[in-house]
């Protein structure tokens, strides 16, 4: 393996696991500050255990997510030294803004969430949670708008003296359509995978006879199945849009090497990827890949074979189509878990409806092992996007295979690899052991009440 | 003034600002076992930073996301030339940031001892490490005209970068344990106070050393840098004078005082060059040759004004809000059963930990 091959594996390995706690963290930050506002406004005891318990759960999660995101940080300067010299200019500027509005305003007030329970007037504390929430929702706005800008590079010029991207235009790079599309493609996805572990969770205390978890559930079954069909829809957008910009990450999502009009969807291939153009297509539904990729059933989607001719025009000799088997197998695998999703929201919804949710044990079985469903559904989003635009790191601008650290040899990336992939299932055999030790436990009879003697208020309490 | 050169001195803020607060906390991480002789005591010691050392650490990460975003030059060779120590550095981060949240989330003695010992030898790590990365900027590594490290890991542990890191973590234990004494009573205090004047005195002596090779060897004597030195070692020596006195607070802001001045030397020596290079002076990456271009650091500086006060004041609040002194409970809170004041031993706890189960 090149050092490149090298630096993207550790790369796809640490973004990749990173991103298994982040939308846990939006969207379970979201419905935690969601339960306890219904605690506030009804003065339900049940619901303050509750949020307890499922605040819990959230920062059991957070602390991953965070000390991961740092990897994430560090990793361009320290693997891809070429591509942070080339585009740090207009790309470093939203990770600054991130740490500036975002990761200031989530980690202050988690502490002062966490610590201020009965200390902090209760409308405040409840305020720490919602800026928590707005604050973990804020710094993927600000990496969706940098990560945007590789797949659709804008609002920049190539300085002509040193031949590094520029940027000249900030607006342009938060209108970015990419940008917009991929934004809440990622905050409706978080806000079904912490639905989904809500809903899980609730399941199992449910079938374990504990009823106060069914308000939680219900509360859950709100957000998610809207969550869920709003997800698919901006996502199969954006797929409209990323046809235009990148036509062959879309193209190969259905290894269409020949240009189609109108095209049909296959629901699954034998064989395929990038050196079989002919694989047996199964099931093919007329119709649906034009309407997928151009929003008209239509619509014309130019294959592989013809866009690799017309790149090797515009940029020179080379190979710019992408892993086809991984982008055809990610974007199904994506879909078919989104839908299994819905169909589990929707069921839940219906049995709410029919009043019959509570006694429903093999619904809540179900929504159990749903719990893992979003967890593929997201890797193989992010899959489908980050391969479809390979060759390139920057769309058009700058190829994958020049932009990693001169400097760093083959032995040195081994041993981040290795040392990053031990603490790395150390830390998850970890966070799922606590998880489901929390998740198992039942809520307490009764909450340590708020200390009397008033003077001792603002004593932080011993949380850790 | 440039554009370039407010963005050198924002980013010398950040890390300023890192060190100051982060300081502290990395230096009670480190010290919480040895302030504390049972279970209880080191919660409390630990949770005297609970609420606040999150957001310290942002600070590091603003400070190299500033880097990337204003001197993308800088973060590129920095970061690669410094790999292997910041994958260290990252690890320790890592497992500090979890050690924190994990370490009570069981009622095992085992499970709350290896939390423990994590914390305290990745706390340990990070100023060292990270003191060895700045150290190294200013003595200078193998940087060729590519702005490309030539060298390999070994290249970085000078002896400067080591001083400079060894400097570092003693002034952050001296800064966490003035911390200690501030934030808690009785006992605890008692022996904080102890370790502040021990670790004053220490870091005192280190930095004094420190300040005559950075003055004799790579910094040469710059007015600015020289200033700040006085202002570091004047500040150390109050906290000492302070502790011995108990006056936490004045004893606390001497400390602090003290690593902020160093840091605020160590990058006064650096200006303008912003790395070093010890093949060639030609080679070396300035605050002018790796700089983003002016657009992009007017947009930054407008948002860095609107931003950096705001957080600035909720992150005031939140010391104010938190701002008095911990105590340990005669009775454990009833949110943590089966860790009584005094230790249960080893075994006993095995055994109701499975009873748990």
């Amino acid at each position: 393996m090149s050092n490149v091959d090298l630096a993207r594996l550790q790369f796809a390995m640490t973004s990749i696991y990173h991103f298994l706690f982040v939308p846990l963290t939006i969207g379970l930050a979201f419905l935690t500050a969601i339960l306890q506002t219904r605690w506030h406004r009804s003065g339900d005891p049940n619901l303050r255990k509750l949020t307890r318990f499922f605040g819990n759960l959230l920062l059991i999660n957070i602390a991953i997510g965070v000390v991961t995101g740092l990897v994430q940080e560090f990793q361009f300067g320290m693997n891809w030294s070429e591509y942070s010299r080339f585009v740090g200019d207009v790309f470093g500027a939203p990770l600054a803004m991130e740490g500036l509005a975002a990761f200031f305003l989530e980690s202050t007030f988690l502490g002062l969430w966490l610590f201020g329970w009965d200390r902090l007037p209760k409308k405040l504390h409840l305020a720490c949670i919602w800026l928590v929430s707005i604050g973990s929702a804020l710094s993927a706005l600000f990496i969706i708008a940098a990560n945007s800008w590789m797949q659709n590079p804008v609002g920049y010029q190539i300085n002509d003296q040193n031949g590094r991207a520029q940027l000249d235009d900030v607006v342009a790079i938060f209108t970015n359509p990419v940008f917009i599309n991929a934004y809440l493609h990622v905050l409706f996805a978080s806000a079904v995978t912490g639905a989904v572990m809500m809903l899980g969770v609730a399941g199992y205390q449910i079938r374990k006879g504990n009823k106060q978890f069914l308000t939680a559930a219900k509360t859950s079954l709100v957000v998610l199945f809207p969550s869920i069909i709003l997800a698919m829809g901006v996502g199969s957008e954006l797929g409209v849009i990323e046809a235009t910009y990148q036509p062959m990450k879309i193209a190969a999502a259905e290894a269409q090497w020949e240009t189609c009009q109108p095209c049909s969807f296959s629901l699954f291939q034998i064989g395929g990827g990038n050196d079989d153009q002919d694989p047996k297509q199964i099931i093919e539904v007329p119709y649906l890949l034009s309407i997928l990729a151009t929003n008209s059933p239509d619509g014309q989607v130019v294959g592989l074979n013809e866009l690799q001719a017309q790149y090797e025009q515009e940029y020179g000799p080379g190979y710019y189509v992408p892993n086809v088997f991984v982008q055809y197998w990610s974007m199904r695998l994506m879909a078919y878990t989104a839908s299994a999703v819905a169909l589990l929201g929707a069921l839940g919804l219906f049995l709410w409806w029919r009043k019959k949710l509570e006694g429903a044990r093999w619904f809540w079985g179900l929504a159990i092992i749903g719990i893992f469903t979003p967890y593929v559904m997201n890797t193989a989003g992010w899959m489908l996007t980050e391969n479809g635009r390979q060759p390139w790191i920057v769309q058009g601008l700058m190829k994958t295979e020049s932009a990693a650290s001169p400097s760093v040899t083959a032995l040195e990336i081994w041993i981040s690899i290795i040392v990053f992939a031990l603490v790395y299932i150390i830390l998850g055999v970890i966070w799922a052991s606590l998880m489901f030790r929390a998740a198992r436990k039942p809520l307490p009879e009764d909450e340590p009440t708020a200390p009397d003697d008033k003077s001792r208020d603002d004593v932080p309490a011993l949380t850790y | 003034m440039d554009l370039a050169n407010v963005w050198y001195l924002i980013i010398a803020i950040f890390w300023i600002g890192f060190f100051v607060l982060e300081g502290f906390d990395l230096g009670v991480g480190v010290l919480h076992r040895f302030v504390g002789n049972d279970d209880v005591e080191r919660r409390v010691a630990i949770n005297t930073i609970g609420p606040f050392w999150d957001a310290n650490e942002v600070w590091l990460i603003v400070g190299g996301a500033a880097i990337f975003a204003a001197f993308p030059a800088w973060y590129a060779t920095m970061f690669s030339s410094l790999y292997l120590a910041l994958v260290l550095v990252l690890v320790a981060l890592i497992v500090r940031g979890v050690a924190f949240e994990f370490r009570g989330k069981r009622d095992s003695q085992r499970w709350r001892s290896g939390w423990s010992w994590a914390l305290t030898i990745s706390s340990a790590l990070v100023p060292l490490l990270l003191g060895v990365g700045v150290g190294d900027l200013l003595v200078g590594l193998p940087i060729d005209a590519d702005q490309n490290f030539t060298g390999t890991f070994w290249n970085l542990l000078t002896p400067y970068g080591l001083l400079t890191g060894v400097t570092l973590l003693v002034l952050c234990l001296a800064d966490g344990a003035a911390f200690l004494a501030l934030k808690t009573t009785d006992d605890i205090r008692e022996r904080s106070r102890a370790l502040a004047v021990r670790f004053g005195i220490i870091g005192l002596i280190l930095a004094v050393l420190w300040v005559l090779y950075t003055v004799l060897g790579p910094g040469g004597p710059k007015p600015l840098a020289l200033v700040f030195m006085v202002v570091a070692a004047l500040g150390i020596a109050a906290g000492v004078l302070y502790q011995t006195k108990g006056r936490d607070t004045a004893a606390f802001t001497g400390t602090a005082l003290g690593i902020g001045g160093a840091v605020a030397a160590l990058f006064a020596s650096l200006f303008p060059n912003v790395m070093v290079s010890s093949t060639s002076a030609a080679n070396n990456l300035t605050v002018a040759n790796a700089s983003s271009g002016s657009y992009a650091l007017t947009i930054m500086t407008v948002v860095a004004v609107i931003m950096f006060p705001i957080v600035l004041a909720y992150q005031i609040w939140n010391y104010y809000v938190f701002r008095a002194r911990l105590q340990a409970p005669k009775e454990l809170v009833a949110d943590v059963p089966g860790l009584k004041r005094d230790v249960p031993d080893a075994g006993k706890d095995e055994t109701s930990d499975r009873q748990h189960q």
